[in-house]
């Protein structure tokens, strides 16, 4: 069977060349300095940036379909969330209630101003909103950087149901050592450019 | 019937109110004294030679000498076009796009009018085609320069948001949307303003030429109605034309967000 994300000689100016492969399930976590590429990594891999090489969900390659159907499918959370209509429901399409429930929110959260959530609420709606296209793999970008301890403990564990129940594959950029290894299968090392498996 | 001729003591006159402002403006240090001089003279010299060549025109009225006139006005308008943009398409872009627009939109109405609405004789009798092509590409300058740096301006503005909508599967277009509803909106808000306003707050400077002229009041305003009918759809479609264009163009064609199109304008 195919990988879920199979990535061969991608390259940008400034990351890779590099290859990876992320089976079924899996969580890939990927730390480094910062300016050693990361978040272009995964701009590269999300297609948002112009890149070489190639990349295969479930063995299809990404030229081979639209490039918005290529970014529900491989969803990529920046550090930042971004929004641009008033409300919180106004960015959601449908409400998934369980979804909300588990990050600590109750559905009355869509009638909310976005312009009063604190930046741990956004960070943890912008999660809900790219779940919803329910991707077959995540590209996170420090996730859990605005969180207190309870909410880091609740991302980490929807994160993992998504691996275990629905075989997401998952790169998770993170800079704490012991959350890497709480969350990640393998951990990897981005410098420059390149990337090196931890043991 | 024709209007009262003014001598060059007249403008001599009128040319000194300026003179004043300038000096006022110097002396409260406005720095705008220098724009504004500048400003009256490019007037009086492009309108003493548009006259000029008018004059010999109007004398020589061949197919070919007013499209030549009608595509120089055209390749002029779309410098202005370009020149107004706080960040425009580099390259060819820049002034290929809202010249394009302006052409399609401008020369389809005016072609339009001529043949089918007003039907001079010859159609492209220069006393007609000129004037009615000169405001029509003015206001259409006008919509889509406002349209294109809206667009341009707020799309270098919400990249982030822009991209973050492509990151939850967004088609380019949906990421656009709203910048380009609302640049549509901003480039044809003035004219939407002007037949507003026409008749109770202003009167259209064709009209009040007309009347100068000696034409009887409800002969002007019928041409100024079909004017207004004529240079708001001209406006309105360029802008549609060029910002539709321009919101492509800030895309590739796998979706990305290509700013690096865009260059600083001034």
């Amino acid at each position: 069977m195919a990988a879920r994300l199979t990535i061969k000689q991608l390259s940008t100016l400034h990351v890779g060349p590099l290859d990876l492969e992320l089976s079924r399930g899996e969580c890939v976590t990927l730390a480094g300095p910062s300016g050693a590429g990361k978040t272009l990594l995964l701009r590269a891999l999300a297609d948002l940036d112009a890149h070489d090489g190639e990349l295969l969900l479930d063995g299809r390659p990404s030229t081979g379909m639209k490039a918005h159907e290529w970014r529900r499918h491989v969803g990529l959370l920046p550090a930042e969330s971004q929004w641009w209509g008033e409300s919180v429901g106004m960015h959601f399409e449908s409400t998934d209630a369980a979804l909300l429930h588990e990050l600590g929110f109750k559905p009355e959260v869509m009638q909310w101003e976005v312009a009063r959530c604190s930046t741990g609420e956004r960070q943890r709606l912008a999660l809900v909103r790219l779940l919803q296209n329910r991707p077959e793999v995540l590209l996170l970008d420090e996730p859990t950087a605005s969180l207190d301890a309870d909410n880091v403990e609740r991302v980490e564990a929807i994160i993992g149901r998504q691996c275990r129940e629905y075989g997401v594959a998952v790169i998770w950029v993170s800079h704490d050592i012991q959350q890497a290894s709480r969350v990640g299968d393998r951990c990897m090392h981005m410098s420059e450019g390149k990337l090196e498996a931890l043991d | 019937m024709g209007a009262i001729a003014l001598s060059p003591l007249d403008l001599a006159l009128a040319s000194i109110l300026v003179l004043a402002l300038a000096l006022i403006s110097r002396r409260m240090r406005f720095g705008v004294e220098n724009r504004l001089l500048i400003a009256a003279l490019r007037t009086t010299v492009q309108l003493s030679l548009i006259g000029f060549v008018l004059k010999v025109l109007f004398e020589n009225a061949t197919l070919w000498w007013v499209a030549l006139l009608a595509i120089v006005m055209l390749l002029i308008a779309g410098r202005e076009v370009m020149a107004r943009q706080e960040r425009r398409f580099a390259g060819w872009w820049g002034y290929g796009m809202g010249t394009m627009s302006m052409f399609i939109s401008s020369f389809a109405v005016t072609l339009l009018a001529l043949n089918i609405l007003i039907q001079p004789d010859p159609w492209y009798l220069p006393q007609y085609a000129i004037p009615l092509l000169g405001m029509l590409l003015g206001n259409t300058m006008n919509g889509i320069s406002l349209g294109l740096d809206r667009l341009t301006t707020s799309a270098w503005q919400q990249r982030q948001v822009i991209e973050a909508r492509l990151m939850l599967g967004q088609s380019a277009s949906q990421a656009i949307a709203d910048i380009r509803r609302e640049s549509i909106r901003v480039g044809m808000v003035p004219m939407i303003n002007a037949m507003t306003a026409a008749g109770v707050i202003s009167l259209p400077g064709m009209m009040t030429g007309q009347i100068l002229a000696g034409a009887p009041p409800m002969e002007a305003v019928k041409y100024q109605i079909l004017i207004m009918f004529l240079i708001t759809t001209g406006t309105g479609f360029g802008t549609l034309g060029a910002v539709w264009f321009g919101s492509k163009r800030l895309f590739d064609e796998r979706e990305r967000l290509r700013l690096e199109r865009l260059k600083s304008g001034r």
